[in-house]
C-alpha cells in the first residue's frame, strides 16, 4: 500500500514548469509561488478574533435550548443576575423589541413561507440549540457557571424530523403556516415524450444526508461601540455583505457599522451567514456600552452553525437502446431546518440547473420542495446545492450503464458534450462557454491505468475474492463564479454577484490593492499578487493585498461559491488597466511623446522605436510629485474596478476512484483516487492543487464518514468530533491529481472556479466505485456515508439470494 | 488559588491559577500567547498542540496546575529569531496549510512525531498524526511536509555532526 501511495506522492510534485511563467506572458501569473500568508500563520502570529484583547472585555455565553420544538413557558433569571462577575443576564424577551428577524436574502418563489427568526427565541423554541437566554461576566469561565443559574421551563412540542412525514396533513407543525416553505420548478423540453416508450428508464431514490461544515476555527464575534458608531469583527467569510444585513437587522446604521474578517479560519459557507450571535452581541454591547466576546464551543458549535445538504432526491432517466439520454425528472425535498437563514432556499437551485451535467438531452423537469423541520437550518456548504445535483446523475449515469450492460465511461461519451460543440447551451438553459471531456477524462483513464484495474476486478469476481474491487466514475461540471447580477436576480436572490477592487500606486512605486474578496485560507493575498505584478510589471513582494475590513475595503461581495478569482481577480485585472491608461499618459508627457506611441511592458514605458523609456516606478513618483503632468491631469495612479460577469464560470473534469470493499466486514478502501480536472487557466498551480484535494477529502467525506445524527425528539447526536467523524490523514488516501487547461472564454484571465470542484466531483465517485464493486451481489445502492455497517448491511439480503443461485456465498 | 511556575517559549512566568484552568486559556487569556488556537472541546482536533517538557500535548486538555513546572514550547516559541524551524519551512515549502487554523498543532504534533520517529514512511506520518485535523488540505501536502522536514533535519544533524 505504501508504495502506491508514494507513487501518488510523486505524481503529485508540482513540476518544474509551473515554477515558470505562465499563460499571461509575464513572470507571475501560473507560477507555484510559495504564499505570503504562510508567515504569519506558521509562526502563531495570526489575528483570529478569539485572540482580540480590550480594556473592559466581557464575555458572552449563551443559554441554548435543550429541545427541539417547546413553548417557552418561564424564564428565571434573577438568581444568575447574583453571580460572581456576571454584569447582565439577558433572555428573548430583553431583546424582542429591537431585535428584529435574522434575514432571507433569497426568497425563491412568490409564495415562500418567510417564518419570523428572532436571534433569541421569545415564545417558542424550533430547534435544539436555539439561543434562549445569554449571560455576560468577566471572564468565559464566570458566564459558562452563571448559565446554570437560569431556570426555563419549557411545554414540549412535537418534533418534525422527517421531510415526507412533514408534508402529511397530520404533521405537527413547525410554523403556524405548516412545513411547506416553497414549491420552486423549472422544465425544458417535452419531459412527457421523453419518457414515453423509452427503451430504458431508471428511478433512483439518494439522500443527501445532513453534514456539519466543521471549518477548524469556531465561529468568534467581538462588538465594541463608541456610544455612536459600532466596531464587529467576527469569524466571518463575508464583512460587506454582513454589514449591510445587520445594519437593516439592527438599525444601526450602515455608514455607523463597521465589520471586520480578521485572519478567518475555514469557511466552506458556514461562515456565509448572518448568525444570531454576531446580532445578539451588537445588541449587547450596544445596552451595555462596553465591549462584548463570544466564542463557540465546539460542541455548541455543532448544534448551531448552519447544517449542510439534507435532501432527499427522486430521479429518473429515460433512455434509448444505446444509451442516449432522453430525459431527466427530478423531484426534491430539500430540509429547510426551522428557519430560513441567508441562503437556505436558494441552495436547492443552485443545484437545479445542474442535474443534466456535462449531458446533453432532450428534456428536463425539476420540482424542488423546501421542508421545515425542527432541525437547525441547512445553508451553503461547500458545493451547495451543486454537489446533490452532481452526486444523483453522476450515481444514475452509472446506474443507467449497468441497466444495459455498458462501461459507465462509454455511456458518458455517448452523451457528453463534444469539445467542437461549445459554447454549449444545455438544456437546463445554461451556457457553458469551453470545456473538453475528452481530454480530461482520456488524461485520468490513462493515470488510472483503466482497462487494468477493470482486468483485476474480472479476476476478483471470478474467483469470488472476498475483497472486491470498484470502479467509480465522476465526469462532472458544475455551474460556480456566482454570478451575473442579472441572474442572480431573475432567481430572486436579494443582492448581485459583481466584485470590486483597487488598486493603488503609491509614491515609492509599491502597489496597494483592495479586494471585495475575503479570504480565509485560500491564498488571495498570493494570487492577487501575482496578478498584479504581471499586469503591472512589479515585483510580486512590492504588492499588498487589503481586506476584510469594510472601513479599508470599502465595497465587496465577499468569498464563497468559487467566486474569488472568476469574478475578484478580474476586478483586480481591469483596474490595473485603468492604472496602466493613467500611468501612460505620465509616462508620454514625461518622454514628451503622444500617448499613441508609448508601449508598455514589464513594467516599462518606451517610446516606440526609440531608447526612451520610464519605469512605472518613475512614473509613480512623478504624479506624487505631480511638479510636471499633463494639463487637467488628476495627479493619482489610483483605480478601481467592478466587475460583473456575463456567464458563470464551469470547470469541469474526471475523477475515478478505486475501492476495496471486504464483502465479509463491510470495510471500504479508497485503492487509488485520480481527479483531472479543467479549471481553464491557473494562475497559481499550487493553490489550486490545495483547493482540488481538501476538495475531494470533504467529498469523500460525505460518501463514508460524515452525518449529522438526530433521534426521534429531534436531538442532535453528532453534537461533538468524538461523534460527527471528521477524517484524519490516517482515514484519507493520496491523491494523483493532474489538470487539462480549457481556458475560459468569459473573462480576461481564462480562469474558472476550484474552491468546490473536488467536493463536487468526488461524492459520487466514490460512492460508484462501491457500488460497482457490490454490482454482482445485487447491490444497487450503499446509502451514505457508506460505513462498513451500511456496506455490510446493503450486501446481506443480496449474498444470500446470491448464494441460492448457486453463485457466490 | 493554586500558584504555579512555568516557562514558556523561554520566559519564566510566576501566576496564580484556578485549579480548572485549562493550559489552553491560560496561554492564550493570561499570557497572550494567542499563536495557539482551541479548535474542540473534546481533545479531537489538536489545533491547540504544544510541546510539554518536549513532548506534544494538547493543551485543551491539560490544567495549568498539572504544568506547574514544565517547560512549554508553543508555536511563537519555535522559530530562532526569523530563522524558522525546519518544520515551519516545510509546511510553507509544500503548501501543506490553509487557513491555518490547524497549523500550530499540527506543526507541534509532527515535530514530536519525528522526536520519535526521524524517518517515517507516508503511512507513519498519517498515523502518526491521527489526533490533528485539519479541514482544508486533505493531508497530502501536510505529509509531503514532514517527509521534507525529516530530510532537513536529518541532514542538519548530519552536518552537525560532520562539523
Amino acid at each position: 500500500m505504501t508504495e502506491q501511495l508514494d507513487a501518488g506522492v510523486v505524481a503529485r510534485q508540482i513540476k518544474e514548469s509551473d515554477l515558470l511563467g505562465g499563460p499571461g506572458g509575464g513572470n507571475e501569473v501560473g507560477r507555484a509561488r510559495r504564499r505570503k500568508e504562510d508567515a504569519r500563520l506558521v509562526t502563531g502570529r495570526t489575528q483570529w478574533t478569539d485572540n482580540i484583547q480590550l480594556p473592559g472585555l466581557l464575555h458572552v455565553a449563551f443559554l441554548r435550548s435543550p429541545m427541539a420544538h417547546a413553548r417557552i413557558t418561564r424564564v428565571d433569571t434573577s438568581v444568575a443576575r447574583t453571580q460572581p462577575g456576571v454584569v447582565a443576564v439577558f433572555s428573548g424577551a430583553d431583546f424582542a423589541a429591537e431585535q428584529g428577524s435574522l434575514p432571507c436574502a433569497w426568497p425563491v418563489s412568490e409564495d415562500i413561507v418567510i417564518p419570523d427568526h428572532p436571534p433569541m427565541a421569545v415564545t417558542e423554541v424550533r430547534y435544539a440549540g436555539e439561543a434562549v437566554a445569554c449571560v455576560v461576566a468577566t471572564d468565559r469561565y464566570k458566564a459558562a457557571d452563571a448559565l446554570d443559574a437560569i431556570e426555563i421551563d419549557y411545554e414540549p412540542l412535537d418534533a418534525v424530523t422527517d421531510m415526507t412525514a412533514a408534508l402529511e396533513d397530520d404533521s405537527p407543525k413547525v410554523h403556524e403556516s405548516g412545513n411547506k416553505a416553497f414549491t420552486w420548478t423549472f422544465a425544458q423540453g417535452d419531459i412527457d415524450a421523453a419518457f414515453r416508450d423509452a427503451p430504458v428508464r431508471v428511478d433512483r431514490t439518494y439522500v443527501q444526508q445532513r453534514l456539519i461544515p466543521s471549518a477548524m476555527e469556531p465561529r468568534a464575534v467581538v462588538a465594541q461601540t463608541d456610544g455612536d458608531s459600532f466596531t464587529l469583527h467576527s469569524a466571518t467569510q463575508i464583512p460587506h455583505i454582513l454589514r449591510v444585513m445587520l445594519a437593516l437587522t439592527t438599525g444601526i446604521p450602515e455608514h455607523k457599522l463597521r465589520v471586520i474578517a480578521p485572519d478567518v479560519g475555514g469557511g466552506f459557507g458556514s461562515k456565509l451567514q448572518v448568525t444570531a450571535e454576531e446580532v445578539l452581541c451588537l445588541l449587547i454591547t450596544r445596552r451595555l456600552g462596553k465591549p462584548v466576546k463570544w466564542t463557540e464551543s465546539r460542541s455548541e458549535g455543532n448544534l448551531t452553525v448552519h447544517h449542510g445538504r439534507d435532501q432527499l432526491q427522486r430521479i429518473s432517466v429515460a433512455a434509448d437502446a444505446d444509451g442516449r439520454v432522453r430525459g431527466v425528472k427530478v423531484d426534491l425535498l430539500a430540509d429547510m431546518g426551522a428557519y430560513l437563514m441567508l441562503v437556505t432556499p436558494g441552495v436547492p437551485l443552485l443545484g437545479a440547473f445542474m442535474y443534466s451535467g456535462i449531458y446533453k438531452m432532450d428534456a428536463y423537469d425539476f420540482t424542488c420542495t423546501g421542508v421545515f423541520t425542527t432541525k437547525m437550518p441547512t445553508d451553503a456548504y461547500r458545493g451547495a446545492g451543486r454537489p446533490e445535483a452532481t452526486f444523483a446523475i453522476e450515481r444514475i449515469m452509472d446506474e443507467l450503464a449497468a441497466e444495459l450492460g455498458m462501461d459507465p465511461i462509454e455511456l458518458r461519451r455517448r452523451n457528453w458534450i463534444g469539445h467542437t460543440e461549445f459554447p454549449y447551451t444545455t438544456i437546463c438553459g445554461l451556457t457553458y462557454d469551453s470545456g473538453n471531456y475528452e481530454a480530461a477524462t482520456d488524461r485520468a483513464l490513462a493515470l488510472f491505468g483503466y482497462d487494468k484495474l477493470r482486468a483485476e476486478q474480472a479476476d476478483r469476481r471470478e474467483r469470488d475474492d472476498p475483497v472486491q474491487l470498484g470502479i467509480g466514475v465522476s465526469t462532472y461540471t458544475e455551474m460556480c463564479g456566482l454570478a451575473p447580477s442579472r441572474v442572480l436576480g431573475s432567481l430572486s436572490y436579494g443582492a448581485g454577484g459583481w466584485e470590486h477592487a483597487s488598486v493603488r500606486v503609491l509614491p515609492t512605486g509599491k502597489v496597494e490593492v483592495v479586494t471585495g474578496t475575503s479570504p480565509h485560507g485560500q491564498g488571495h493575498e498570493t494570487a492577487w499578487s501575482q496578478i498584479v505584478a504581471d499586469a503591472l510589471g512589479v515585483p510580486f513582494e512590492d504588492v499588498a493585498v487589503i481586506h476584510g475590513d469594510t472601513s479599508s475595503s470599502h465595497k465587496g461581495m465577499d468569498t464563497y461559491g468559487s467566486r474569488s478569482l472568476v469574478v475578484g481577480g478580474v476586478a483586480v485585472v481591469q483596474a490595473c488597466e485603468k492604472v496602466k491608461e493613467k500611468a501612460k499618459q505620465v509616462a508620454a508627457h514625461l518622454m514628451e511623446a503622444s500617448p499613441d506611441d508609448v508601449e508598455f511592458s514589464r513594467g516599462e514605458f518606451r517610446v516606440r522605436g526609440t531608447g526612451t523609456s520610464r519605469t512605472i516606478q518613475e512614473v509613480a513618483l512623478a504624479t506624487f510629485a505631480a511638479h510636471d503632468l499633463p494639463d487637467g491631469f488628476e495627479p493619482r495612479l489610483d483605480a478601481d474596478a467592478t466587475f460583473d460577469p456575463d456567464n458563470f464560470s464551469f470547470p469541469h473534469g474526471t475523477h475515478l476512484c478505486a475501492v476495496e470493499v471486504d464483502t465479509e466486514t463491510g470495510a471500504t478502501r479508497i485503492r487509488s483516487y485520480v481527479a483531472v480536472d479543467d479549471v481553464g487557466n491557473v494562475v497559481n498551480p499550487l493553490i489550486v492543487e490545495g483547493q482540488v484535494h481538501g476538495g475531494i477529502a470533504q467529498g469523500i467525506a460525505q460518501a463514508l464518514f460524515e452525518e449529522a445524527v438526530h433521534d426521534a425528539d429531534g436531538n442532535l447526536l453528532t453534537t461533538t468530533m468524538a461523534d460527527y467523524l471528521l477524517p484524519s490523514a490516517a482515514d484519507l488516501p493520496a491523491y494523483t491529481t493532474d489538470r487539462t487547461e480549457t481556458p475560459a472564454t468569459t473573462n480576461p484571465l481564462g480562469v474558472k472556479g476550484v474552491g468546490e470542484a473536488g467536493t463536487i466531483a468526488s461524492t459520487p465517485a466514490v460512492v460508484n466505485a462501491i457500488v460497482d464493486a457490490l454490482r454482482p451481489y445485487g447491490v444497487r445502492d450503499v446509502p451514505m456515508p457508506c460505513t462498513p455497517e451500511r456496506v455490510w448491511r446493503a450486501l446481506g439480503p443480496a449474498r444470500t439470494t446470491k448464494s441460492t443461485d448457486g453463485g457466490l456465498s | 488559588m493554586p500558584r504555579i511556575s512555568v516557562t514558556v517559549d523561554g520566559i519564566r512566568y510566576d501566576e496564580e491559577v484556578e485549579p480548572r484552568l485549562l493550559l489552553v486559556h491560560f496561554l492564550r487569556d493570561r499570557l497572550g500567547k494567542t499563536g495557539t488556537p482551541i479548535g474542540c472541546d473534546t481533545s479531537n482536533c489538536g489545533a491547540c498542540t504544544v510541546l510539554l517538557d518536549g513532548r506534544s500535548a494538547k493543551s485543551c486538555s491539560v490544567l495549568a496546575v498539572q504544568a506547574d513546572g514544565c517547560d512549554i514550547v508553543t508555536i511563537e516559541g519555535l522559530a530562532a529569531g526569523e530563522s524558522w524551524h525546519p518544520m515551519q519551512k516545510a509546511f510553507h515549502e509544500e503548501h501543506a496549510l490553509q487557513c491555518g487554523y490547524c497549523t500550530p498543532g499540527m506543526i507541534m504534533a509532527a515535530i514530536d512525531l519525528l522526536h520519535d520517529d526521524p524517518d517515517p514512511s507516508e503511512e507513519d506520518i498519517r498515523e502518526g498524526l491521527e489526533g490533528n485535523l485539519c479541514r482544508c488540505t486533505g493531508y497530502c501536502t501536510i505529509v509531503r511536509a514532514v517527509r521534507r522536514a525529516a530530510r532537513e533535519m536529518s541532514q542538519e544533524q548530519e552536518g552537525a555532526a560532520a562539523s
